[in-house]
């Protein structure tokens, strides 16, 4: 599972189809967000909690039909379903692999951009740790969205539409902890929801993707 | 599965009435009579509410729109519910009519839920001075209207019958936990506007929110919802089996 | 090793093969033959666990290695990086054996992307060695093989029967070994059965 895991980082920073693809596509929203808006800086800081995590998500369904896709289409995952890993764990291993390539970049980037939208400093530290707790639901949900459209062909606006709905709580946790630190109010409420989301989903979704990636490999 | 030689039991013979051949029989014959008792409530429960209660003293005649209202949100909810049933009994027992019947909820409902948000705004309109606010209830009913949709759409871009069975099964259920996360992840987000539940069946909230004299046909109509929406449902899921009875006969003569 | 009892196998919705009956012990190779769209490859996914037959039975080790049509190679890691991948996921032997088995020594060091076919089916091959399971099932392996690699698998395969393996194979060509049985599918077809036999009341 580890070597899996490994292989998998290995491969998407060597092939740089996802890993720096979905922190420029971070970069572009977060640039653009200002030309919709307007320049004013005290406006923009008041959104910028929920464009830089509405961003950091849109970001994360770029990748996700690779993370099955490439090894469904090359007979890998065949071999992997044959193999003694059970598929709960390629799941946990490629959902892992995805958010070390996408999650945690894009958690990291997001209090430099937010330098971008006038985001104070303070608000940039739980921004940053609201990311790193939710991102991880953000890839195990959306792994499990790309083990149910796997045998869709093109199915990647298919799976940008079950797996928006399923990031709602996730990001109304996160964003929500972000407004509150800068409203000043107590925000370790919605930070532990969104850990419990991101815990609950890598304790639930293993078993429902396994399923999935076992019926669509029939 | 194989016969036992033993008499059936109860939950046996409940099981039979799945069997697809036994659920066409019985649906045919129920069917009628369910479709003429949702006619029967629907309009009594409906022209009763309409033109025999008085306005309401702050809401005047708006309020009446209710009585499309409530019991649409009620199916919208009970709907994926039912879904959720479906597939559960289909990944567990694999019985063919109940995805079926899961697969044949799925639109009804999610009709139900726009008749739900679309009441919903036309009421809010007088009543808030706006079409839509975002407020957890409607909020949720958008959500799970996207629910729906997500279903939906699985279920026609898979082509192979079985395959899509399974794979929206998995979705439905693993979609319920995370639309019960959502209602209560709005519910955090966003105090609402919207009054709290007009209709409680505790029956001391009943005389505070609501007046017997709206009370009675309105559950009449909820009444004549769900009975419309269970001829639906028998309607679609029939339609669902002569479909794949369909296909097997032409999968038949491809090979002969 | 294997045992195959009354198996039927589906694809489609449509059973395709059904009754098939044999077994395969250590040291036996079985060549399994029959027309394209016979249900060979459903057969062989059937034993490898990828799939479930409509009914019978299928003894088999827990794991087997199933080597299919795609090799399942990634082109940007090079042919070693691949070999212990695969190595290290079924916790097999060193990859060196399987080097020299299909002559890779010296294409080790190259992205697996740059190969050609033949060379790319002889690491797809080589990858059944590295996982150090006793049972291969192999749905054509020899596609895209030249003579003179038919001859590495040849004895690669031979190497593994001897040491108390088997493997289940479907291939066109003659395999001239010594245990190798030949079963023709083709008695097993299925006349047009669907396997949905919930809907079959619709053509009574």
């Amino acid at each position: 599972m580890i070597q899996l895991f490994l292989r998998d980082v290995g491969l998407s920073v060597r092939s740089g189809g996802g890993f720096g693809l979905a922190l420029i596509f971070f970069l572009i929203v977060v640039t653009l967000i200002p030309f919709a808006l307007g320049p004013d800086q005290s406006a923009l800081a008041v959104i910028a909690p929920g464009v830089l995590w509405l961003g950091a998500l849109l970001a994360c369904l770029l990748s996700l039909d690779r993370i099955f896709g490439l090894d469904f289409e090359d007979g890998t995952l065949d071999l992997l379903a044959t193999s003694p890993l059970p598929l709960e764990a390629v799941y946990v291993a490629k959902a892992s692999a995805h958010w070390l390539t996408t999650g945690l970049p894009l958690s990291l980037a997001a209090p430099v951009l937010g330098v971008l939208l006038n985001l104070d400093y303070e608000t940039g530290k739980i921004l940053c740790l609201s990311l790193l707790l939710g991102t991880p639901a953000l890839s195990l949900i959306g792994a499990f969205g790309a083990s149910l459209t796997l045998g869709v062909k093109r199915g990647g606006l298919l799976l940008s539409l079950l797996v928006l709905p399923l990031y709602v709580p996730s990001l109304i946790f996160g964003s929500q902890a972000v407004r509150l630190v800068g409203q000043g109010l107590e925000f370790d409420v919605a930070l532990i929801l969104l850990s419990a989301i991101s815990l609950g989903a890598a304790a639930i979704l293993p078993f429902a993707s396994g399923a999935a990636l076992r019926i669509n490999l029939r | 599965m194989n016969s036992k030689p033993i008499a059936p039991t109860l939950w046996d013979r409940f099981w039979r009435l799945a069997n697809p051949k036994t659920f066409m029989g019985w649906s045919s014959r129920v069917l009628p009579w369910i479709a003429a008792a949702a006619a029967a409530s629907l309009c009594s429960g409906l022209i009763w509410g309409y033109f025999f209660t008085p306005d309401d003293m702050r809401q005047g005649s708006t309020v009446k729109i209710i009585y499309l209202h409530v019991p649409a949100a009620l199916m919208a909810i009970n709907g994926y519910l039912l879904m959720f049933v479906g597939a559960l009994v289909w990944l567990i027992r694999r019985q063919h009519v109940s995805v079926l019947a899961a697969k044949a909820a799925a639109p009804v409902g999610m009709v139900m839920t726009l008749i739900a948000l679309a009441t919903g705004a036309i009421w809010g309109q007088p009543m808030w001075g706006t079409y839509w606010v975002w407020d957890p209830r409607l909020t949720s009913f958008l959500i799970l209207f996207l629910f729906y949709v997500g279903y939906i759409a699985l279920w026609s871009a898979i082509e192979d019958e079985d395959t899509a069975a399974d794979l929206t099964s998995v979705l439905a259920i693993v979609g319920a936990v995370f639309a019960m996360l959502s209602r209560y992840a709005v519910l955090f987000w966003n105090q609402g506007l919207h009054q709290g539940t007009t209709v409680t069946m505790a029956d001391g909230a009943k005389q505070e929110n609501i007046s017997d004299v709206f009370f009675q046909p309105l559950l009449l109509s909820m009444a004549g919802f769900s009975l419309l929406f269970l001829t639906l449902l028998l309607i679609g899921t029939r339609t669902e089996v002569r479909s794949r009875r369909l296909k097997v006969l032409q999968e038949r003569e491809r090979i002969e | 090793m294997l045992q195959v009892s009354n198996l039927s196998v589906a694809r489609g919705g449509m059973t395709l093969l059904c009754g098939v009956d044999f077994s395969l012990s250590a040291g036996q190779v079985l060549v399994l033959r029959g027309a394209n769209g016979l249900g060979k490859t459903t057969l062989l996914r059937c034993i490898s666990g990828l799939q479930d037959s409509v009914e019978g039975q299928i003894t088999a080790p827990e794991t087997v290695a199933y080597s299919g049509h795609a090799d399942g190679l990634k082109g940007q890691m090079t042919v070693l990086e691949n070999l212990v991948f695969w190595a290290s996921i079924y916790h097999g032997p060193s990859p060196n054996v399987a080097l020299d088995a299909y002559n890779l020594h010296r294409l080790a060091d190259r992205p697996a992307a740059n190969l050609s076919a033949g060379q790319k089916r002889r690491l797809g091959l080589a990858r059944l060695q590295v996982s150090g399971c006793a049972l291969w099932v192999m749905d054509e392996p020899t596609v895209s093989l030249d003579v003179h690699n038919v001859a590495l698998f040849r004895a690669a395969l031979n190497q593994h029967v001897q040491s108390g393996g088997a493997a289940v194979i479907t291939t066109h060509i003659d395999l001239e070994h010594a245990s190798a049985r030949v079963l023709d599918l083709t008695r097993f077809k299925a006349r047009g059965v669907a396997s949905s036999s919930a809907f079959e009341e619709a053509l009574e």
